[in-house]
Formats: structure tokens, sequence, C-alpha cells
């Protein structure tokens, strides 16, 4: 018996060894989670086939791999920048053999956590990143992010051509922090033949209570199609920025001007009923997972008759090779007390304070968001798939005006009216329309917009919601009175 | 059985070499994996200890300061920790204990002569192997989607429409998710278990008349004893870290009713940025799991005791 026992004994130890072993190898695995994808340009990029008179200059491109700088450029996982990174080879490497961009493409809530972890902390992982307006004031002040006033003056970049609401805020005191890749606003995009088909019509300037009335008669569960889709994932950028549109025009804000938390007012509880009884009433089944992305897909599945989203949506679903290019409707942001609602964003290229690159770094922004960027895009993947909200020359544009005649003006126009300090019907005193500007808003905002999907996936009642959240918010307010 | 705890070399030495210089000869080797360990261990460890006096977060360059205590004042009257802490223990018990019982079932039969048994082994552990993130991805489009996943595809001809899973039911998603994730690992232990019992015994067992049943409680469940204990030890050491699916799939929502203590910590330092409250929160939960876990080890398993299997 001994001996088995023994035998017993090294077979129990080299088996612990074994699993402890196998499952370091597993969690080295699984510590990619970030699906962060690159591209591989090696080399791939110098068979041009439309530059014959650059040839030798490819060439050299190959040959002088050694000098080449790597720029490395975080980006949202959106489908515009997904466009970007299969032109960058041809439209940008092949010009500039020295430099290489490596893209790293990450949801926009891992992005923020990244990008803002990697600018606080000075650890160089980017050289540009991707960020919004709300970013700028602080970021600009702590020397996160470089000026770019000097840059982008340029005359060839004609950088009084970036749409003013967009410029004025990707800027601070008078200086220029980063430039967008795409603006937009936020706007109602419906299904035209749905609705003539249930004999509806969209009024030229909704309100909330008509789009929630046809939202309830389009609404088909035996058929799977929602009547709109909305936003419920949690993040601040995601249910928040639908939300807080609607929070602003039936009179709410987040805090008034002595920086009381209004989150239990009685205009914020009407907003978020509102805004989640349509979500239950006529919304799509799951909203509480699905965002920008989610939206989109059931859009172009047809799963979804309405949507009120970012106005850069219509570039995706109102073109080739979407399914539903052509069917579509816009109309403004739906209101119920202010005259607009729509909110202000861009998602803007800025250089890290901390690159070493920075050069190169603007090199490649200059191309990523001048007008030959657009020009060469709408080469390649025509003029209504373009990054919009940008520049006013695109705007001017007769062919982009042709192929966007649906929704160019009305993003113009809706970009245009945004009031970022005063978007609601009470003054506040932050900046910001679907966020409010303080740093602390991505932890408070994220752990608001978790109620807010405990509420939309009936977890918990809207005004338990509002009362826990009312909680986190007066713990920030604190240190602002 | 004797003690897991007494390494190998150590027994050795005190067999063969008395002489103090010549086992500090044998233990040189060991030196740099000691050093890495404490590089890689305790100095990270006693940071955060220093990181949880100060009052720190990246968001406000230059306001660093020390407040002695405080962040772990706000941690013990911080309702959410309170919350992920209920969180991880559910997460940890239920899907410990359930892959524990399937991986047991799966074993037994996985033990048997069957045909294509080695073809069999490899998709049974296949979901251990997969990447967790990739797993959850699988999971949260694939299968549990409201509008395009298979579950509710199959499950339509039985009158079932478009039933949200992961909203509806957030804490048996991820306990299911888990549990799947982590069956394997413990068929692979457990089937260990039973491949290193002896056929003779069995064999006098069935002679002497014992049926199946008899057989399992009398002799293979004590044989398998130190196995499950194995299992249970090192599921729970893994399964209270869980993170990837949390992550992919709920994002701790909805409200909190998956966050757990992993994913609460991700929170407060890489969306808060608040390094002083983050690292009070690591420092609580190193302590709390060695407390819990020389509790356990003492009270309940016998893995690491002399007296414990000697009665067996």
């Amino acid at each position: 018996m001994q001996v088995r026992r023994k035998r017993h004994r090294a077979g129990l130890v080299s088996l612990l060894a074994a699993v402890s072993a196998g499952s370091l190898v597993l969690s080295a695995c699984g510590s990619s989670k970030h699906s962060a994808s690159s591209t591989a340009p090696a080399g791939g990029a110098s068979s041009q086939t439309a530059s014959s008179g650059t040839g030798s200059s490819g060439a050299s491109a190959a040959a002088g791999d050694g000098n080449a700088t790597t720029i490395t450029v975080a980006v949202v996982d959106n489908p515009l920048m997904s466009t970007i990174e299969k032109l960058t080879p041809d439209g940008f490497e092949a010009s500039h053999p020295n430099i290489k961009v490596k893209f790293v493409t990450l949801d926009e809530n891992t992005l923020r956590d990244q990008v803002t972890k990697d600018v606080a902390a000075g650890g160089g992982q980017f050289d540009v990143v991707m960020i919004g307006p709300n970013d700028i004031p602080t970021w600009a002040k702590n020397g996160w992010i470089s000026d770019l006033t000097k840059d982008a003056s340029d005359p060839a970049y004609d950088v009084n051509d970036i749409i003013k609401p967009i410029r004025d805020a990707l800027s601070s005191d008078g200086k220029l922090y980063a430039v967008p890749f795409y603006g937009e606003s936020s706007f109602l995009m419906y299904r035209k033949d749905l609705l003539q088909a249930a004999g509806l019509t969209m009024p030229a300037n909704p309100t909330w209570q008509q789009v929630a009335d046809i939202a309830k008669k389009l609404n088909d569960p035996s058929k799977g199609v929602a009547g709109i889709c909305l936003r419920g994932k949690t993040g601040w950028g995601e249910n928040l920025a639908a939300l807080d549109t609607v929070v602003n025009t039936f009179g709410g804000q987040w805090f008034n001007m002595k920086w009381d938390p209004q989150l239990t007012s009685p205009a914020f509880k009407d907003a978020v009923n509102f805004y989640v009884n349509l979500i239950k009433d006529a919304g799509e089944k799951g909203a509480a997972n699905d965002s920008f992305n989610e939206c989109l897909n059931l859009m172009e599945q047809s799963k979804a008759a309405m949507w009120y989203d970012a106005t850069v949506a219509a570039s995706t679903i109102d073109a080739p090779p979407s399914p539903i290019a052509g069917k579509l409707g816009f109309a403004p942001a739906p209101v119920v007390k202010t005259k607009a609602s729509g909110w202000l964003w861009a998602w803007a290229l800025s250089i890290e304070g901390s690159s070493k690159h920075k050069d190169a770094a603007w090199a490649f922004m200059d191309w990523a968001t001048s007008k030959d960027y657009i020009t060469y895009d709408a080469q390649k993947n025509g003029w209504a798939a373009v990054p919009p909200g940008t520049r006013v020359s695109t705007y001017q544009n007769p062919n982009y005006q042709k192929a966007a005649s649906d929704f160019a003006a009305l993003t113009l126009q809706s970009i245009q009216s945004v009031d970022v300090n005063h978007p609601g019907v009470d003054p506040q005193p932050y900046s910001g329309i679907q966020y409010v500007g303080i740093p602390e808003f991505a932890d408070l905002g994220t752990k608001v917009s978790q109620e807010i999907t405990a509420a939309i996936a009936g977890q918990e009642s809207v005004d338990t919601a509002l009362q826990k959240s009312q909680g986190y918010a007066q713990q920030v307010a604190q240190s602002y009175k | 059985m004797t003690t897991l705890t007494a390494t190998p070399t150590v027994n050795a030495l005190r067999h063969t070499s008395p002489v103090r210089r010549s086992s500090w000869v044998r233990r040189l080797p060991l030196l740099p994996a000691l050093v890495f360990m404490i590089v890689v261990t305790q100095i990270p460890f006693l940071l955060t200890v220093w990181y949880s006096l100060q009052s720190w977060n990246l968001l406000h360059p230059g306001t660093k300061h020390f407040v002695g205590l405080r962040n772990y004042k706000v941690i013990f009257t911080d309702t959410i920790f309170r919350t992920a802490v209920f969180n991880t223990v559910i997460f940890t018990v239920l899907p410990v204990f359930l892959s524990m019982v399937f991986g047991t079932v799966i074993a037994l039969l996985l033990d048997r002569h069957v045909f294509g048994r080695g073809f069999l082994r490899t998709l049974i552990v296949s979901p251990f192997l997969v990447m967790p993130a990739a797993a959850a991805l699988v999971w949260k489009f694939t299968i549990l989607d409201p509008v395009f996943g298979i579950l509710n595809y199959f499950l339509r001809p039985f009158g079932v429409h478009h039933v949200d899973w992961i909203n509806a039911h957030p804490q048996a998603t991820i306990i299911t998710v888990l549990t799947w994730q982590w069956t394997p690992f413990m068929v692979l232990i457990v089937l260990a278990g039973l491949q290193s019992q002896g056929s003779d015994i069995l064999e006098a067992a069935r002679v002497d008349g014992a049926d199946g049943l008899r057989i399992f409680r009398s002799l293979t469940l004590p044989h398998l004893r130190p196995y499950l204990e194995l299992g249970v030890l090192l599921g729970s050491i893994y399964v209270v870290q869980a993170f990837d699916a949390i992550f992919m799939i709920t994002a701790g929502g909805p409200g909190q009713r998956t966050t757990n203590l992993p994913y609460y910590l991700y929170e407060a330092a890489f969306r808060g940025f608040d390094i002083g409250r983050a690292s009070a929160m690591g420092v609580v939960v190193v302590i709390a799991t060695i407390l819990v876990a020389t509790l356990a080890l003492r009270l309940i398993s016998s893995l690491f005791s002399d007296e414990g299997m000697a009665g067996r």
C-alpha cells in the first residue's frame, strides 16, 4: 500500500504542476482580450498601380525599411475608420516612404480607457489618438496633447475650411489641439418605404411624441421589425449620448448653476421614463446591449424602421453596398421644449504630448483630415461614403451634394444649430450637450449609464436608477461647489 | 498521501544531505525563481499598499498627496463594493460547484470504453482551450443574441420568442459561461483520478457482489476525494478572478448585477483613474482572499494534511 500511495502522490503533484502550467498559457492567451487589429503593410504597399512616376520612391521605400518611422494610431472601430485603415498603404505610405502607420482599433469604451491611461501616465504607447471634444480642455491644460495651431496654419491645409462649431469644440484658449476625422450631430433616420406602406408621414420637425406614435405603429414583433432602434448599451458615450439629448429637450439637466445634481428632477425623470418606455413599447429587442454599430446592423438587416443616432450613420447605411441605400428619409433630432436637440461630436485626431514622432504624426494627420483624403476616399468608395461633418468644402462640392442629397444639408444644418454651452432649457455651469465637460464624467457617466441600462433591461425601475445616479452625482459635485 | 506543501527538494535534502553548505548549493538553482517571484509579486504589492494611502487621481495631475486610511474608509462605506463582493462569491461558488458536478459526470462517462473516446475527449476539452474573450463573444452574439442568436432560433418551435437572455438573466448568463468554460478543467482532473484507480480493487468488489452504485459510493468517491478537492481549490483560485466574460458580455451590468471585484477594480483604476481607491480595493481583496483561502484549506480540505488522508 505504501508504494501505491507514493505513486499516487507523485501523480497528483505532477498533475498540479501540469494544470498550473497549462492555465498560465491559457491566461497568456486570454490577456489579448482587446481585439487590437493592426495592418501589416509590410512592403505590399509598394505595388502601386496608379503612380508609375513615383516608382523609384516606391522602390526606395521597400529598400529603406531600416530608417522608417512607425507611428501608432489608436482609432474607434466605426466603419469610416476601417476605410482609412484600408486606404493608408496606397494613399499615404506609398507617398511617405519613411513613415509606417500601425492602427490599433478598439471599441469606443475600451479606446477611451486605453487612451486616457496612456496620456495620463505618459505611457507613449500611441502617437496619434482619436479623442472627442469633451477631452480637449483638460487634456490641453495638462499638456497631454500637443498644440497643433502652427502645423495647421499651413495654407495648403486650409484650417478655416473646418466647420466652425467643430473647430471651436476642438480648441482651447484659441489654440487648436485636434483635427476632426469626422464630425457629427444626431438626427432621426427612417425607412420611407415602411412609413409609406403604413400610411404615415414624418413631420418636417418631429417632436418626440410624434416619433413615439409612429414607432408604435411601425413596431411589428411578428416580423421581428422594431419601430425604432435606440441605444441602451452601458457607456457615457453610448446610451447616455442619445438619452442626454432627450433630457435636454425635456427641460432636464445634470447640474444646475449651483452644481446641485438634478437627476431626480421631474423633467429628468420624465425624459428617462419616456426613453425607457419607448424602448419597451416599440424599441428593438435586447436594446440594453445595443449602440451605434448594433443599431446600424439592425437597420441594414431591415430589423428596425427608425433610428435616432449620429448623423455620420447616413454615410454608411445610405451608401452602397448598404442593402437599404436609397430607402431612407432623414429628420432633425426630435424635440419637446427646445428648438433643436442634436448633439455635437467629432472623432478627432490628436498627438500625444509624449510622442517621439510628432512630425511623422502630423504628416499622417495632415493627410487623414485633408481635402485630398476626402477626394481620394470618394474615388475609391463613392462620394456618399466620405467622412462627413468636417469641411465646408465637402458640402460645397457638387458631387457630394448630389450623392448625399438626402442627408448632407440636414447634417450641416444640425451641426451648425447646436449650442454646446446652453443646449437645454435652463443655463448650465458646464459645457457639453450629451456629456458633462468635467474629467470625472467618464466615471460618473459610466455609473449612471449602468443604472440606465438596468432600467432598460427591466432589472430596476427608472426611479431607483435615478435615485442611485443622483447619489453618484452628489459625490462628484462636492468638488465643484 | 502526505503533504504537498513540503516540496520534494526539501524532503530529499533531509534524507541525503545534512551538510549546510551543500544544501545551499542545492538551493542555488531555485534562487533566480525566488528573486523573480519577489520582483514580480512582492514589490508591486508593497507599492500598491503605498499607493492605497494616497489620494491620487490620474485625471488631476499634481494633486497626489498622502491621506492615510481615507481610501479604505471610502471602500467600506461604498455600496457598490459590497455588491461586488457578493457577486464575486456567487460567480465563484456556483460555477465551481456546477462545473465540478458536470465534470465528474462527464469524466465517469469518458472513463468507460466507448467508440471514439479520444475524439470525444478532445471535443469535451475544447471549451477550455478557446480564448476566453473569443468564447465570450461567441456566447454574446452567436448564441444569446435576441435577434440573431441560435438559442432563440432553436427554441422558436417551442413558443419562445426573442428572449433577451443576457439582460433578462445577466447573472445566470455569466454563471453558465463560466461553468461551460471550466467544466473541461474538472473533467481532466477527475479523469486523471479515475484512471489512477486500480482495476484490481474494482474487480474484487464486483466479485464480492457490489453493484455499480455501491462501488461508486464506497470505493470510487473516496478515491476521488483529493482530486475533487484539488479541482475545487484550483477552480476557485481561477474563477474568482473571472473578468473576460464579464467585460465582454455584460460590462458589469445591467446596473451592477454582474459587477464582481475584478471588474469593479478595473472600473476604478481604468475608467475613474482613481489609483488610490483602486489600490486600496486591491489590498482589501488580497487580504480577504488569503484569509478565506487559509480558512477553507484548514477547515475543509484534507489536501494539505497528513491526518485527513490517513483516515481513508
